[in-house]
């Protein structure tokens, strides 16, 4: 993956972007035990294959977007508005 | 004519196993031409093993030799899915020091030096080791400082290790620019005479020539495909080559250590980040000491063939490419090129990546697991190489007595529900 195709700015170089990581969902901090808690923060699947995770256009249009990558392959596949994360 | 296809030549005298490795040896040897003996043995597939490693890299290997040097414990598998050291045991940049940030990382990394220095004689194998002393290089004020705080802690943990000044950093590596026109000045530098390099091939064939004499199994090209666990205990392991019975897995691998937990059901805080290195090509001696620039996400060693050895710090995502990249390769010769103007000539042979599981603090995750008979010694980020025979001895402990040893109970699987971290962030790496 050399080219991160932005979803406002189109393909642009890796190198703009800064990768957040793996999307996880974040539990209700009123009502999460600390189990749950610890899992959003420190545990991630990592999987060997397609992931979807959040990046930030930090050099571009500093938006984050939601990239689905084949972590072995580093190929992308689908683009979009990140969620949540970043937005607002 | 006949050929033999295996480098054997039929009809050569066989030699006992396992043969002692001397000078008189290599003398005789040389004069009648008598076979080598292989240095460890390809067994059949059993159906059951008392304990099965994951990982045929220095931290599984050592591991079985000293389940079977040091509890009697034999009936052991080592399991690859490649050839030995074929992961971060090869791919490393070979460089060992114990000046950490953490007085649990001081002790645990001073232990495994003391270990390697011992090593060849322990093994039987000539593993190259040359301490010959680590330099750590500050370009600012607040990297100085923290210099002063690893020097603290290692002073206090009886390990050797001091903050000296640009004239002493030019008196020890006379090729580096200490001069104050530099973009990133020289100004200080932690210094750790223990530190240095060894032949990281040597270290992964000296455990596995051990281990196989005392009899352990080790099988190559044997790739793990699913942990059976029922009511909580390990059964045993799906392999490509057949099912093994067993009680005891540990899962030493490196790269891959989140998949094979998961595997037995088993979380880990770890993500896995490409580390891409290079080596030049060789040139005479000129480089005597370790040089590490934190700010310059670089480091650099001179092999006893003369190549120069390039490490960084990980790739900026996460991945399980082990590509190398352009980028990199730039960005390093740059970095070089400002600590050591005189190379600009010469020229880079390959360049090559390994994978590193790194964890939110930067230390290890080792130990018993929520799976009965499920252990861990992973997260090795980028300095698991250097942690081998410590690992694999205290692993060993961890399987032999279920208990864990003193020595790693700081890198429990538990401290991330404690919130006790290890935070080795300042002294475990480049560039984070």
């Amino acid at each position: 993956m050399i080219l991160l195709p932005c979803a406002w700015c189109g393909p642009r170089d890796a190198s703009e972007f800064q990768h957040v990581g793996e999307v996880v969902a974040r539990p209700d901090p009123a009502a999460a035990t600390a189990a749950q808690w610890r899992g959003y923060l420190y545990l991630r699947a990592n999987p060997c294959g397609w992931t979807t995770e959040t990046w930030y256009h930090r050099m571009g249009c500093r938006r984050y977007i939601s990239v689905e990558r084949h972590t072995e392959t580093n190929e992308v596949r689908a683009v979009s508005a990140a969620g949540a994360i970043g937005e607002g | 004519m006949l050929a033999s296809t295996n480098g054997h030549r039929p009809g050569a005298r066989r030699a006992a196993y396992p043969a002692r490795y001397s000078a008189f040896g290599l003398l005789r040897r040389g004069l009648t031409h008598a076979e080598w003996p292989p240095a460890w043995r390809a067994h059949p597939l059993k159906g059951s093993y008392d304990v099965v490693i994951v990982g045929g890299g220095v931290h599984g290997l050592a591991a079985a030799y000293y389940l079977a040097a040091n509890h009697g414990i034999t009936d052991v598998a080592v399991l690859d899915k490649g050839y030995m050291g074929s992961g971060g045991s090869g791919r490393n940049t070979a460089i060992l020091r114990s000046n950490y940030l953490t007085p649990e990382g001081v002790r645990f990394y001073d232990r495994s030096i003391q270990l390697y220095r011992r090593l060849a004689a322990d093994l039987d194998f000539n593993v190259m080791f040359s301490q010959r002393g680590h330099l750590t290089l500050a370009h600012s004020d607040s990297s100085l400082r923290t210099m002063r705080w690893r020097a603290e802690v290692n002073k206090a943990q009886g390990v050797d290790s001091e903050v000296i000044g640009p004239a002493e950093i030019k008196r020890l590596a006379p090729f580096l620019d200490v001069g104050a026109g530099a973009r990133y000045p020289i100004v200080g530098a932690l210094w750790h005479p223990p530190g240095g390099i060894i032949r990281h091939d040597a270290v992964v064939w000296g455990y596995a020539r051990g281990a196989d004499a005392l009899g352990v199994h080790i099988h190559q090209n044997t790739e793990v495909t699913g942990i059976d666990v029922a009511d909580g205990r390990i059964r045993g392991v799906r392999t490509s080559r057949g099912d093994i019975a067993t009680s005891v897995v540990l899962n030493a691998t490196a790269g891959w250590s989140t998949l094979i937990s998961a595997m037995a059901g088993v979380a880990m805080p770890i993500q896995t980040f490409p580390l891409q290195a290079a080596v030049t090509e060789p040139v005479k001696p000129f480089l005597s000491t370790v040089i590490v620039s934190g700010t310059l996400h670089v480091y650099i060693s001179q092999t006893d063939r003369g190549e120069l050895v390039f490490g960084a710090s990980v790739d900026p995502f996460t991945s399980y490419s082990m590509r190398g990249s352009l980028e990199f390769i730039e960005g390093l010769a740059g970095h070089v090129l400002e600590l050591m103007p005189a190379l600009t000539k010469v020229r880079v042979l390959r360049q090559w990546a390994g994978l590193c599981d790194m964890t939110p603090d930067f230390s290890p995750v080792m130990g018993h697991t929520q799976v009965e008979g499920f252990l861990v010694d992973a997260g090795w980020g980028t300095y698991g190489f250097k942690a081998g025979p410590v690992s694999g001895e205290a692993m060993a402990q961890c399987i032999a007595s279920g208990q864990v040893p003193e020595i790693i109970a700081a890198f429990s699987p538990e401290r991330f529900a404690s919130g006790a971290l290890v935070g080795e962030k300042g002294a475990a790496a480049v560039g984070h």
